[in-house]
């Protein structure tokens, strides 16, 4: 069973999202690299991009297949995890602290309620 | 492979397979004809003799696996048997010995043939109109959505989205991107069919059309497709007709009669003309009526007894191919309809979708399946019982099909189903072949049992052992480099 930290929020497409001070970290979840395969390329926006809830902002490419991430906030992108360009292969091996993508200044943090709780993503995972 | 030496690597200074004739005419002085920029350095070419020459390439063909070698189940690709009748027409010289340039009245018999081809095609697939020009499935893809766009706009309707559904293929989404639309993804049911209450939600008056394979990839037919193209025409949207699984259904049901307005077919997979390695392949692009004049130009008509190429088509998408297409595609797969006929097409049909029902039964003890129903020509097992039991993957299993001389199936696709492997077997295979791929995954299977790493490691009797596949798509090696 991969691994469902209690302290994140999470979407039905794998994203976790970390907030602190209206600023959330974003990135994929373990159940997520683990069915993806080894990733092998991340394509993330830059600092000051808009992102849009429910849209794609990125893409993980893994020896499998190529998969959009999509934005579980609205907000502005004010940090990028570069280390991921020359590295994808944290994502398979952190991908709850090392593979953090980005972090973003939410537009509106009512957003957050819409998204699901460890107890509900869990739910999720074992009824696939 | 590993340890095969490059032709670059067999190469000595000095050493050559031919000597040039003396030359008949005076010689240049290249450099202060052309300038020594222009003319660059000379091209590291390998210095190797002619029996260097034979023996590296018909070593590395040796190494090669085809459906002229054995078995090979790929997925949504179907493999099958090439006739070598095809190849016999297609090197006539009469065929391939025409210049492209030569005027229409010396070309009349291939242009015959190609018009022909356009009507067998509508009359399979229940279009009105084809063009032969596409090269290639995702090429046709092109075609076909560049069509609709050029429709759309000159009906003065901007349309900016295109659906696809999350069992399609990766070369549809590919496509409607390409051509500049935002792709809206409709998930697939509990039944592995098309959710027609998500899809009535996504389309409104911004969507140009819905991109649909039938029987889509997890070999299931798209039953309300009657529906589906209704929810899609009420709105004013078109819907296309992706051809890659053209062979459950011909002869049986036509995309045309299932409300689809364009079609592409794969010449390669359905009509029996090579493919992989390279093609080439063909993908011609079928419609209806009212998008005729969209159609790439030239198109093969006729008047009176004479073939011609019609050039005028007011709103052409314009040229998709140099000249007319892979002519020599069209001809194999033009001499596959004769040689078959309508019934024999029809059985063809039948008989692929017989074969993927049996070794459906045979094997499906072993694995998971998404769906359990009576498939068409393909079915999709899923091996995460495997990976819970034994801890191998689907890519393991498939690694050890290698040693066992079978090309595996396809792996991890469609996206929907975990650790899928979607087993294609086609027609053209006897029950004793499709026995003993069902005795390979059994034997396989308890190898899983015994000792995983058998599986983990595998191939193990192959020039190449397991390839790294991250290593492979992040530093890619395309360019001999000499070592000094």
């Amino acid at each position: 069973m991969s691994k469902v930290p209690k302290n994140l929020l999470y979407t039905e497409e794998h994203e976790w999202i970390m907030v602190e001070d209206g600023r959330g970290t974003i990135g994929i979840t373990d159940h997520a690299q683990e069915a993806l395969g080894d990733v092998v390329y991340v394509d993330l926006p830059a600092v000051g991009d808009k992102i849009v809830k429910g849209e794609t902002f990125g893409t993980v490419e893994s020896v499998k297949a190529a998969s959009d991430i999509y934005a579980p906030v609205s907000g502005t992108v004010v940090e990028v995890n570069e280390a991921l360009k020359e590295n994808p292969e944290l994502i398979n091996k952190s991908p709850y602290e090392d593979a953090w993508m980005v972090v973003v200044e939410l537009d509106d943090e009512n957003e957050l309620d819409e998204l699901l709780s460890p107890e509900d993503y869990k739910n999720i995972l074992e009824g696939e | 492979m590993n340890g095969t030496p490059l032709i670059f690597e067999k190469s000595r200074p000095g050493r050559e397979g031919f000597r040039l004739e003396k030359a008949d005419v005076p010689e240049i002085d290249l450099i202060n004809t052309i300038g020594e920029e222009l003319l660059g350095r000379e091209p590291d070419l390998p210095e190797v003799s002619e029996v260097d020459v034979v023996r590296h390439y018909t070593g590395l063909s040796d190494m090669n696996f085809g459906v002229d070698n054995g078995f090979y189940p790929l997925g949504s690709c179907t493999m099958k048997y090439n006739p070598k009748i095809n190849e016999e027409i297609a090197a006539i010289p009469n065929f391939s010995e025409l210049h492209p340039y030569a005027p229409e009245e010396l070309c009349q018999g291939t242009l015959e043939i190609m018009y022909r081809m356009q009507k067998y095609l509508c009359e399979i697939t229940g279009m009105d109109f084809f063009t032969l020009q596409p090269a290639a499935g995702a090429h046709g893809e092109l075609t076909g959505i560049l069509i609709i766009k050029k429709y759309l706009e000159a009906s003065g309707k901007n349309r900016t989205k295109i659906i696809v559904p999350d069992s399609s293929h990766g070369t549809n989404p590919a496509t409607a991107k390409e051509s500049g639309f935002e792709i809206v993804k409709v998930s697939s049911g509990k039944d592995g069919l098309v959710d027609i209450s998500e899809l009535q939600k996504a389309v409104d008056e911004d969507v140009a059309a819905l991109m649909l394979t039938n029987p889509n990839t997890l070999g299931l037919f798209e039953k309300h497709i009657l529906e589906i193209s209704r929810i899609l025409h009420e709105k004013g949207a078109l819907l296309y007709y992706d051809g890659a699984n053209l062979n459950a259904i011909m002869g049986i049901a036509r995309p045309g009669d299932m409300g689809f307005d364009v079609v592409h077919v794969n010449l390669h997979k359905t009509f029996s003309t090579p493919h992989g390695g390279g093609g080439p392949g063909a993908g011609p692009v079928g419609v209806k009526a009212f998008l005729r004049d969209f159609l790439p130009k030239p198109i093969v008509e006729k008047e009176g007894d004479k073939y011609f190429l019609n050039y005028d088509l007011p709103h052409s998408i314009g040229r998709m191919k140099a000249f007319y297409g892979n002519i020599g595609v069209v001809l194999k797969a033009y001499t596959y309809v004769r040689s078959l006929g309508a019934r024999g097409l029809k059985e063809a049909s039948e008989m692929a979708v017989l074969n993927a029902n049996y070794l459906k039964k045979q094997v499906e003890d072993l694995f998971e399946a998404p769906v359990n129903t009576i498939c068409k020509h393909e079915f999709v097992a899923s091996a995460s019982n495997w990976k819970e039991k034994y801890g191998v993957r689907a890519l393991d299993i498939a690694k050890r099909l290698l040693d066992y001389g079978f090309h595996p199936p396809t792996i991890y696709f469609p996206l929907i189903v975990e650790e899928a492997l979607m087993i294609e077997p086609t027609e053209t295979e006897s029950r004793e072949t499709l026995d003993a791929f069902a005795d390979a995954l059994r034997k396989i299977c308890e190898e899983a049992r015994e000792n995983p790493d058998l599986l983990r490691k595998a191939p193990h009797h192959m020039p190449s052992k397991r390839v790294d596949e991250v290593k492979a798509a992040r530093e890619v090696k395309l360019k001999y480099v000499p070592t000094e």
